[in-house]
């Protein structure tokens, strides 16, 4: 809770990730914005993914 | 898991970044290179057979033989390469590069480079200039007349240019260039010009006519490209290290051979990984176009594979006028590099990246996560031999490589009871 | 001639590209297209447009694909020109910075980071917002289709953590006084607002600003928050944020109405705070809510005047009148009404926010022999078709029969252009409408709906017929699409523009007593 309210206190400084024109309305307002070239995971290879996800457990 | 792959890439890392390739010598290839013989040809890229040989390929191949003096013409030559009797091998199985076709023969000359934070060896022949080339596949008599003043007279000057003036540090050299708008890979003017002032105070006192060292230093200042074939080996030397670290995703090798395009892995030791070679879409000269490209080729990608060559794209702005886009566009694609790199070279820093160091490292885990694929500034050979170039521009590795890569290292943790 | 253009691994948004299928469809020689990613829905409708073909059924949700009926192989190179040139502008639009793929390179380029705006599909959104949260980032999630078992999970996650998951499914906040998606330009105040539902967060923050007042906060929870599944986490979360904020004097929660035992946890937790609270669980029990001493609404207007009278220190009163006077009211009824012709009698509700046409329902309730929906009060009064109505009609057109493969009608009017085409017919009477401005929002959507009903009015001036058309707008001054401006567009088209949807609804009610002959009660 502690942290919203720090939150609050500071300069909103975002990450987007998605749809471009959220991120155009937030600097078209001056907010500290950047856009993100998001996609999924390995392009959304579910061989791929299952694959890193594999080196990712914990043994 | 990933404890244990970031120890081991930690460790390539460290490798890379204390890697001191130095210029030492200038020897011959059979009596340096481990394992040459008269009868092997050495050639860029993974392994390959005659048959499957691409035009630049096959013309260096009859160039190099004739060159030898085991055929005397190209009907010869085609029939001794399809015989058997030559024996095809990667240069990289013998710890050297070459670019282009790639194609070394016992008797050329070659750089040495030693690493001297490991004291292992590194090897490359002597640029022999642009046009018809034998990198590019021609085997006129123009070309052969060259090797043999390469072999005759380039060589020796330089070997005792060089004895006299001592090792010299590329790493300190590459460092320079790439705050002088070279890359190291497709741009290599500021490399060639700190090569010559650097050993020609000495060319100037060694023992041979005048005309000869003039023809020397007339030949380096004529190819722009003289330096790529010390960047190559010095890439190669610092990498080598990384041949076998256990649990490491790092690439270790990318190289191409005009028909397949192959990588190793660090944790993957010796095994390649290869795809087709893609057609390079770039600028091309007038009168050529797509259909005249030969696909990707050559061993110059050790370059991308040590974080300089395109991954340094964006402190060689100039070179846009050649692969196509734009300077910002140049600083784009090094910044995406960061990406599926694991650290930034403690070297070579880029001015026009606020002086980051370039993208070193690149880890198969992130290619095949983000999906970008590393970026390669190369020259585009026409396809039939002999032509030589007829471009340059932008090329990427096939993604199936770092796929196949991922799913056998995979495979090989599960094997050990890493993973499940 | 059906012709096909296919990329392997090209990502792009859904939007883009249906913008993109859009500007398509109007090149000279094409009469049918779609560009899209390759998921099942897009092949779905690509067989629905008589566009499909075998080589599609290769291609993956990560691969992108332009198919189209054309003239000639010729328009078909426009097409795929076009929509290159398109693709490339957006790129060229988005300035030289560098857009990272990677949440490592993103936080190297935005080391403070505190917000993340998600819109990603649903399907993705849970592995990428564990690591949001992971990385102690505030979260904004817009995506839907998002399973509940992932949002109760994300949103322990970030309960436990300290931090905003604001969603799924949330299309509005303002933080720091910085609109979030779809929210308005609102003065900055001392009223903390809490809503489960974005055009209702919307309608109270902009009547706030149009009262003189502003906001502290504004959070959004998602529209699941308040089930039993989920058990009010976020907006309890929040709740506590502003209880504790210095800056916030004065609290309104609003949403659908909870789950009992939500309800119940959210009441007590008003006791905790000597701040007023106003509670706004739309159409539900004011009885419990009076019991903690929080104040219950009977309309989003009712919140927001509540909400201001109780920032100023005043005493809240409820409100369910008008602006103006009653004779005001009574003369735009009867000029109205001097108008229709005996066969008009119907109402069309054409609404582009969820819950602006939720209380539309609510306050019309059962007259008029109930109002036919996509989203009924009841389930008798489900319309059985969208294409052939009858009788009173209210439509959410935000909702997912009428948004497959097309934009929000928020973003893209469109939608409700077209429908203002079909679904006004010679028997209706009223039109009712609301216009959303603000950040997200179209460039211009009063434009849109006043070009429209001109063209009708136009048509029915032929046959000496007219239709009565209310409006309200959900704006501010601040907005860039300007609340005065978009009044004065509206208000050119012949359009009767009331300060809120409430009174919208109300003027509307009056209208159709007195249109009816007082034949319903």
């Amino acid at each position: 809770m502690n942290k919203i309210n720090e939150l609050f206190s500071k300069d909103l400084k975002v990450i987007n990730m998605g749809l471009e024109s959220f991120h155009k309305d937030l600097k078209s307002q001056d907010v500290d914005s950047i856009q993100m070239n998001w996609r999924p995971t390995a392009g959304g290879n579910e061989k791929m993914m299952a694959l890193l996800a594999r080196l990712k457990t914990k043994k | 898991m990933q404890d244990l792959i970031k120890k081991a890439n930690k460790q390539a890392l460290e490798n890379l970044q204390k890697a001191q390739p130095t210029l030492i010598g200038i020897g011959v290839a059979l009596k340096d290179i481990p394992n040459m013989d008269k009868k092997t040809i050495l050639h860029a890229g993974p392994p390959i057979t005659w048959d499957n040989m691409s035009g630049p390929l096959k013309g260096a191949v009859i160039g190099g033989l004739i060159y030898e003096g085991l055929a005397s013409n190209e009907a010869e030559a085609r029939t001794l390469a399809a015989s058997g009797e030559i024996k095809f091998e990667p240069c990289h199985h013998h710890n050297t590069v070459g670019p282009m076709a790639g194609v070394v023969t016992s008797s050329m000359p070659v750089w040495i480079i030693e690493n001297k934070a490991f004291g292992n060896l590194a090897y490359c022949t002597l640029n022999e200039g642009l046009g018809k080339v034998l990198r590019y596949g021609a085997f006129s008599e123009e070309v052969i007349e060259r090797l043999n003043w390469i072999e005759k007279t380039l060589a020796p000057v330089l070997t005792a240019a060089l004895k006299l003036r001592g090792d010299i540090d590329l790493k300190s050299m590459i460092a320079q260039v790439v705050q002088m708008g070279d890359e190291g890979h497709n741009r290599n003017k500021a490399g060639t010009s700190l090569f010559i002032r650097e050993m020609a105070p000495y060319i100037v006192l060694v023992d041979f006519s005048n005309e000869e060292k003039a023809d020397v230093l007339k030949f380096m200042h004529s190819n722009d490209h003289f330096f790529l074939n010390l960047t190559m080996p010095a890439c190669k030397a610092a990498i080598d290290p990384n041949a076998n670290i256990k649990y490491s995703t790092i690439v270790s090798i990318m190289a191409r051979n005009g028909t397949e395009f192959g990588i190793k892995v660090s944790g993957l030791g010796d095994r390649w990984f290869t795809a087709p070679a893609e057609i390079i879409d770039g600028l091309f000269f007038p009168g050529y176009d797509k259909e005249d490209a030969n696909p990707d080729i050559g061993d110059s990608v050790i370059t991308e594979t040590t974080g300089i060559g395109g991954f340094a794209m964006a402190t060689a702005p100039a070179i846009v006028q050649f692969v196509g886009g734009t300077p910002q566009d140049a600083i784009q694609y090094t910044t995406s590099m960061y990406e599926i790199t694991e650290e930034e070279s403690n070297a070579y820093k880029m001015p026009t990246m606020n002086f980051r160091g370039t993208p070193t490292g690149i880890d198969i885990q992130k290619v095949i996560e983000t999906q970008i694929l590393p970026i390669i500034n190369t020259g585009i050979a026409h396809k039939d031999p002999g032509v030589g170039q007829v471009g340059a521009g932008i090329v990427r590795p096939p993604m199936k490589c770092f796929e196949d890569a991922l799913e056998a290292f995979v495979e090989l943790m599960a094997s050990e009871g890493m993973i499940d | 001639m059906i012709k096909y253009d296919i990329r392997k691994n090209a990502y792009y948004d859904s939007v883009t590209l249906m913008l993109i299928s859009k500007e398509i469809k109007t090149i000279d020689g094409v009469t049918e297209a779609l560009v899209g990613m390759g998921t099942e829905l897009n092949k779905e409708l690509t067989v629905n447009l008589n566009l499909m073909t075998e080589q599609l059924n290769e291609i993956s949700a990560n691969d992108f694909y332009i198919a189209a009926n054309v003239e000639s192989e010729e328009v078909m190179t426009v097409v795929i020109s076009t929509v290159d040139e398109l693709l490339t502008k957006k790129k060229v639009e988005s300035g030289s910075e560098y857009q990272p793929v990677s949440l490592n390179a993103a936080l190297e380029m935005q080391p403070d980071a505190n917000m993340v705006v998600v819109s990603i599909p649903g399907k993705y959104a849970e592995e990428e917002v564990n690591k949001l949260l992971d990385n102690d980032l505030n979260v904004m999630l817009f995506s839907d289709n998002v399973s509940i078992e992932t949002e109760l999970n994300l949103k322990q996650k970030a309960v436990d953590k300290g931090l905003l998951m604001m969603g799924p499914d949330c299309g509005t906040a303002i933080i720091n006084g910085i609109p979030l998606a779809f929210a308005n330009v609102v003065k900055k105040g001392n009223i903390g607002v809490v809503g489960a539902s974005g055009t209702g967060t919307q309608e109270v923050t902009c009547l706030i600003d149009q009262m003189g007042a502003g906001v502290s906060q504004v959070i959004g929870t998602g529209g699941r928050d308040l089930k039993s599944e989920i058990g009010g986490l976020m907006m309890i979360q929040a709740m506590e944020a502003l209880m504790a904020d210095d800056s916030t004097d004065v609290i309104v929660l609003i949403s659908k109405p909870p789950a009992p035992e939500v309800a119940e946890k959210i009441l007590q937790l008003t006791k905790k705070t000597d701040k007023p609270v106003v509670v706004d669980f739309i159409g539900g029990d004011h009885s419990i809510i009076k019991s903690v001493g929080a104040y219950p609404c009977t309309t989003l207007e009712d919140a927001a005047l509540k909400a201001v009278a109780l920032s100023k220190g005043e005493v809240p009163e409820d409100f369910d009148g008008f602006a103006v006077e009653n004779d005001v009211i009574d003369n735009i009824v009867t000029t109205g009404l001097s108008k229709m012709k005996p066969d008009q009698k119907y109402l069309r509700g054409l609404y582009t926010g969820g819950t602006l046409a939720d209380e539309a329902m609510k306050m019309l309730g059962h007259t008029f022999g109930g109002i036919y929906s996509n989203i009924p009060l009841e389930p008798k009064y489900e319309l059985k078709s969208l294409t052939e109505l009858t009788g009173h009609v209210c439509l959410d057109l935000g909702e997912d029969q009428f948004t497959v493969g097309r934009p929000h009608p928020m973003i893209d009017p469109s939608t409700r252009s077209d429908r203002f085409v079909t679904d006004i017919d010679d028997e209706v009477a009223v039109v009712l409408v609301d216009v959303v401005l603000g950040y997200g929002s179209h460039l211009d959507p009063a434009s849109e709906v006043a070009t429209s009903i001109k063209a009708i009015r136009k048509n029915l001036a032929k046959k000496d017929k007219d239709i009565f058309v209310v409006a309200s707008i959900t704006g501010t001054v601040g907005d860039p699409q300007g609340l005065a401006e978009s009044t004065q567009t509206l208000e050119e088209a012949g359009i009767i523009v009331m300060p809120s949807n409430a009174q919208a609804v109300r003027l509307v009610k009056a209208f159709m007593s007195k249109l009816s002959g007082g034949r319903y009660e």
